[in-house]
């Protein structure tokens, strides 16, 4: 835990009268995976909405790879490295794969006030296209549009997007969400593959896949962070089954 | 040779023989009635540039469409009058020429759709429709107390702009040009959309949270969007003062807005050529249907409400045929 890319202390967000975080503080260290769990209303999608910038904490600090990132703008922070995928799948679902993946592209370089030369003969995308898809394993699927992919794809995709502009962190948000086991096998390939390369942050449901990749969990309750540390310390910790009693899937993990 | 690009081609060369069909029918009145056609179609391509490909839907159109007209009308007025515009902070007399006069008009447009663009954009859905509506109406009311060039009753335009070589005066010509300001508008919207540009303005249409979480600063697209559209609108204001060489202020009432919007969801949204046949099927319904009754909109608003319920592409989807596919 000597180099912190992702540091955030003690956000509170509130709604009314109900404290969705409640000093929610992390650390995310560079090249690791970190799970972010919690039950249903402990507010893990509010965290994440604040470190993604869709959401402003009410008070609080966001430290990224040295830069205070509290209040830049979503798009602002996709340009410095942070980089997230959806909970409901939003690949856009008009356009093409190489569509799709063209616009992550052109995101990450420079400007697109280019008004009158075909997207398509765009050096820029040109160069860079082909490795996305392969790099996702959908090259074959390129001229699909995404609406007619599995779900499993629209994942793959999505991720693929969120890759394209070499980020420094991903930001999970529930990717097993909606999975079938076959996808979900899949799935859990291709981010053990991400794992090799880039720092992650995973929120998910799935307790099994989370505790199969993760290197360190922190669990959240009311806003609040009960416990963080390494899978097997969180599997055994009081707290934590506490607040998961009857929920078995602590048990298979 | 799909079905998409025989129905462009037929249109294209109608419109190209038109005014020679209309001599050769003894019906002259024709290109009077096609030139207006043409600026209308003008004005709905530019608005199906925002609401079609960017998402934006606007109730306040024609506005730009006003401004352009007003400052062919405004600045003819001082030419004729020998007086000047603006004495400060910079001298700015009348002016009749055509490379002069809808130069003003394009960019006047295009920054009043700047300044509306940018307070409007920060909403968005029903709130977007509203604001860009009442300042839409702020504008009609502005010219209705606008004594000094007519108010309520509008101003007449003296004579046509001047440009060398074309004499706006004779219908035909006047057709051509029409055609012309069309057809560059329509080649530029095309390259446009399918442009890096156009690529980022159909992200934001779709999934605008999806593009600020991939980088874009998807407002200032939108903006520069929403510009040109109204640029586009502004140059259609240009050419109606002149074809009808008068304006009002009832030319940027909220009812012609909707009237260019309905051209657009008409003729097909997302197409670029259907708002042509949109503009083109309105007006010209609503000069036949005048013939026998004033009433004529009880006809066309149940027409309209088939085309939008079964016709997802307008009138240009069912011609061109693939539903669905702009390209």
């Amino acid at each position: 835990m000597t180099d912190v890319l992702l540091a955030v202390r003690s956000l509170v967000k509130r709604f009314g009268a109900v404290k969705a975080s409640n000093g929610f503080s992390i650390d995310v260290a560079r090249g690791e995976l970190h799970a972010l769990i919690g039950p249903n209303g402990a507010g893990k999608t509010t965290a994440l909405n604040q470190l993604s910038g869709e959401l402003a904490p009410d008070s609080g600090e966001i430290d990224f790879d040295g830069r205070r990132i509290t209040r830049l703008p979503i798009h602002r922070r996709a340009r410095l490295g942070l980089a997230r995928s959806y909970q409901i799948t939003s690949v856009f679902d008009h356009l093409t794969v190489k569509e799709n993946l063209s616009l992550a592209i052109v995101a990450h370089n420079g400007h697109s006030f280019r008004f009158w030369r075909k997207a398509g003969d765009d050096p820029v995308i040109h160069r860079a296209i082909e490795p996305a898809m392969v790099r996702v394993g959908l090259e074959d699927r390129a001229d699909v549009v995404a609406a007619n992919l599995s779900h499993g794809e629209k994942r793959q995709l999505e991720v693929g997007m969120a890759l394209v502009g070499h980020p420094k962190m991903l930001l999970l948000d529930e990717p097993y969400a909606g999975m079938g086991p076959g996808g979900a096998v899949e799935l859990t390939k291709l981010i053990q593959r991400l794992k090799a390369e880039f720092t992650i942050l995973l929120v998910e449901h799935d307790m099994r896949a989370v505790f199969t990749l993760a290197d360190r969990i922190t669990v959240l309750v009311y806003g609040q962070v009960i416990a963080s540390g390494p899978p097997d310390t969180i599997r055994t910790n009081p707290a934590v089954r506490q607040a998961y009693l009857g929920d078995d899937l602590m048990e298979q993990g | 040779m799909n079905r998409r690009t025989i129905a462009i081609t037929i249109g294209a060369v109608a419109l190209v023989a038109l005014p020679s069909l209309a001599s050769m029918a003894d019906e002259p009145y024709l290109v009077t009635l096609f030139s207006r056609i043409l600026i209308y179609a003008l004005a709905a391509v530019s608005l199906d540039l925002m609401l079609g490909f960017g998402g934006m839907v606007s109730l306040g159109h024609a506005a730009f469409f006003g401004i352009g007209a007003y400052v062919v009308v405004i600045l003819s007025f001082h030419a004729v009058e020998g007086t000047a515009l603006l004495t400060w902070p910079l001298q700015l007399d009348g002016h009749q020429s055509v490379l002069v006069v809808w130069p003003i008009a394009v960019l006047l447009a295009a920054a009043a759709a700047a300044v509306i663009g940018a307070l409007s954009l920060r909403t968005s859905g029903m709130h977007f429709i509203m604001i860009t509506l009442a300042f839409a109406q702020m504008l009609y009311y502005f010219f209705v107390s606008l004594e000094a060039y007519g108010g309520d009753d509008g101003l007449s335009l003296f004579s046509r702009n001047t440009a060398p070589g074309i004499d706006l005066g004779d219908e035909r010509q006047f057709y051509y040009l029409c055609l012309a300001a069309l057809a560059a508008f329509l080649f530029f919207s095309w390259r446009l959309v399918h442009s890096r540009f156009g690529m980022v303005i159909r992200g934001c249409m779709e999934n605008e949270r999806r593009m600020k979480s991939l980088g874009f600063a998807t407002f200032r697209y939108r903006l520069v969007c929403f510009v040109i559209a109204g640029a586009g609108a502004g140059l259609a204001g240009a050419l109606i003062a002149n074809q009808t060489e008068y304006v009002s202020p009832g030319l940027m009432h909220w009812t012609r807005s909707g009237e260019i919007l309905v051209m657009v969801l008409l003729g097909g949204m997302g197409t670029l050529f259907g708002p042509v046949l949109g503009a083109a099927t309105l007006l010209l319904v609503e000069e036949l249907l005048s013939i026998y009754t004033e009433h004529w909109m009880v006809y066309l608003g149940p027409f309209l409400i088939l085309v939008v319920l079964f016709a997802k592409r307008g009138i240009y989807g069912v011609l061109a045929g693939g539903n669905g596919n702009h390209d």
